[in-house]
């Protein structure tokens, strides 16, 4: 377990919210996950779960503390920097699918892997595919998200999560939207993405049979990691 | 690369809202179609009535007087002296441009340059018991033809007859009318010095200016010397030149050689073509109102846009979008409404003008109807598109600039 590399790693990070009166969403988290986890990040609500995962995703930037990336600092760098690393190395499944209204399936998984601009066309396109086959959605390719049901419109967010091949996949209550029969089969995909491609994966859940399934618990309570549990 | 994908986001967006992209496209296009109409409207009427001014008057009359009066001689002889004298008068001199000929003669052999010495006056024209003054003009009529329109304005005759003729005269439509003098009448012209003539018509023309029409004659140069009791005089140079432009410099050097006073065509018609200065800022200023208000109808569109897309501007973030990406995005549709909006208004500036060239109208001072002469020139597109795409950057860069600064988490928080 210890030789493979940490792909993402906080060293006493606090985020407060400056507002008229400071609110503290987390403190002092020290936190490190190892190619091929699966870690569940649970813990009431308003305990800072999801914004934790904000900070690992480098969405937000810690008030103190670094989060380092792949083992690299990610303190001082400005946006586009930011931006530049989510693009690459992160891929993103939120509660809501977040998908665009106005493109079809397949064109809303190519769209991360335009704006990085590496593959062609072609190769998008065959990607794209096969990333939907992965999820068996392959027939629903041409369709519009608005044609879809809940959890197949969760599934293609996944795809698109993993569109740039990330390094770590950040699910923010990925089920948290979904009747039981397709939260099943959403936890089994991450599940799968695990055990069978060595993924990385941070899910926030607060669901119980959600956390069940993953190697590795993390529970907060009031912006502080109260336990740490391998399985 | 990344153009194609900020393209196909804001075509995309733009497509879902068909109505208000429609409405806001027309506001441009509208703004763009009426500036084409106005501007070749008026820089149409602007060129042509220039071109009358150019083409109805020689570009340069050379005039037998001076500028300034000249000096006293003893204020030459005693610059800043102490010397007071009152109700001293210039000194008179004999009218008339000294050794026309030779001058006319040394213009005449530069390229390009057609000069005449012409002597102008008043006398009356009689016939039939009724008269009517005119002026008259005494010309050349181998050079008048290429000085002014009169002989391409001829209805009956030409001012070539008037060599062929002795004592010829070429009348206006109006005083033909008004006297019932025909071709190879004979008119009784009466000189100020008293003397009488009996002159022939030999040419009737028809310039569509009421005064000229009616009050305007010529001669051949030597009767009008006769006639005005002038011998050997001319008291006018009339010069055209191969570029009309160059006209105010060409006669700042004339009258700085020979003292004569040389006016120009600008010098004579400046009031005019200073009210033309002022006809366009007009219109600069209302179509900019136009486009203005065409600018709001883009920002609106824009504005909702990025408000209903917050969400996918959140995604796009999270996904690794830059905050420029999302700033182009929403640029690039302003600039589509700007762009669809200057080409359906290329086309409504084209029917408008097709369509106000078949009015027709009466216009005081003229004979005959009117129609707009308009400018058919590229120009006002241009103009126009420019107007357009500016007022669409402009009115989408706010927007846009918003759009970029959506913080995501903020966003995400909220969805969830």
């Amino acid at each position: 377990m210890s030789k493979t590399p940490l792909v993402v790693e906080t060293r006493g990070v606090t985020r407060i919210l400056q507002e008229a009166v400071p609110v503290t969403l987390v403190r002092d988290i020290n936190l490190s996950v190892r190619k091929g986890e699966f870690v569940s990040i649970t813990g009431p609500s308003g305990s800072g779960k999801s914004s934790l995962l904000y900070l690992l995703g480098l969405l937000d930037v810690p008030t103190e503390g670094q989060v380092l990336i792949d083992g690299q600092s990610t303190n001082g760098l400005d946006a586009n920097a930011l931006a530049a690393i989510r693009l690459r190395k992160i891929g993103f499944v939120f509660q809501f699918h977040f998908l665009l209204p106005e493109f079809n399936v397949l064109q809303n998984i190519v769209l991360p892997m335009r704006r990085l601009g590496v593959l062609s066309e072609a190769e998008m396109t065959e990607r794209g595919m096969t990333l939907l086959s992965g999820l068996e959605m392959a027939d629903q390719a041409k369709k519009n998200p608005d044609q879809l049901s809940g959890g197949q419109r969760q599934r293609v967010a996944i795809a698109r999560a993993l569109a740039n091949d990330p390094l770590i996949l950040l699910a923010d209550e990925p089920t948290g939207n979904l009747d039981t029969k397709n939260s099943k089969i959403v936890q089994d995909i991450f599940t799968k993405l695990v055990s069978e491609q060595g993924r990385t994966v941070i899910a926030v859940t607060h669901e119980v049979e959600f956390a069940a399934a993953t190697q590795r618990n993390v529970h907060l309570v009031d912006g502080r990691i109260v336990s740490d549990e391998r399985r | 690369m990344f153009w194609r994908v900020a393209l196909s986001i804001a075509f995309a967006q733009l497509a879902n809202r068909r109505r208000q992209t429609l409405v806001s496209v027309l506001g441009v296009a509208l703004g763009v179609g009426f500036f084409i109409a106005t501007s070749s409207i008026m820089s149409g009427s602007e060129k042509d009535f220039t071109q009358r001014l150019v083409n109805n008057a020689p570009h340069i009359t050379i005039k037998d007087e001076f500028r300034n009066p000249t000096t006293q001689p003893v204020f030459l002889a005693y610059p800043g002296g102490a010397i007071s004298l009152v109700r001293t008068k210039p000194r008179e001199y004999l009218r008339g441009i000294k050794n026309y000929g030779a001058k006319v003669e040394e213009l005449s052999q530069r390229h390009g340059i057609i000069a005449e010495a012409a002597l102008t006056g008043q006398i009356i024209v009689r016939y039939a018991n009724k008269d009517v003054s005119a002026s008259v003009a005494g010309i050349d009529p181998a050079k008048e033809k290429f000085l002014t329109q009169v002989e391409s304005d001829m209805r009956e005759g030409s001012l070539d007859r008037l060599r062929t003729t002795a004592d010829g005269i070429v009348i206006g439509s109006g005083m033909s009318q008004k006297l019932g003098l025909k071709m190879d009448d004979l008119a009784t012209v009466i000189a100020p010095s008293g003397l009488v003539k009996r002159m022939k018509v030999v040419g009737i023309f028809h310039v569509g200016n009421l005064l000229l029409d009616e009050g305007q004659v010529y001669v051949l140069l030597k009767n009008a010397q006769v006639l005005l009791d002038k011998a050997f005089i001319a008291n006018q140079i009339r010069i055209k030149i191969p570029n009309p432009d160059d006209a105010e410099a060409f006669a700042a050097g004339l009258e700085a050689r020979w003292g004569y006073r040389a006016e120009s065509w600008q010098e004579v018609n400046r009031d005019i073509l200073g009210l033309f200065v002022i006809r366009n800022a007009i219109t600069y200023s209302i179509v900019s109102a136009i486009m203005i208000v065409a600018a709001f109808g883009i920002f609106n569109i824009i504005s909702t846009v990025v408000m209903e897309k917050r969400r996918d501007i959140a995604i796009m973030m999270s996904m690794g979008f830059h905050a420029l990406d999302i700033q182009l995005i929403f640029l690039i549709q302003g600039v589509l409404v700007g762009i669809l909006g200057m080409l359906l208004g290329w086309g409504i500036g084209r029917g408008l003008l097709e369509a106000v060239s078949t009015l027709k109208f009466t216009v005081p001072g003229m004979t005959e109807r009117q129609g707009f002469v308009l400018d058919w020139s590229f120009r006002p597109y241009a103009i126009g598109g420019l107007f357009a795409l500016t007022a669409a950057i402009a009115a989408a860069w706010y927007p846009a600039h918003k759009a970029s600064e959506v913080r995501p988490v903020d966003i995400i928080r909220g969805a969830a």
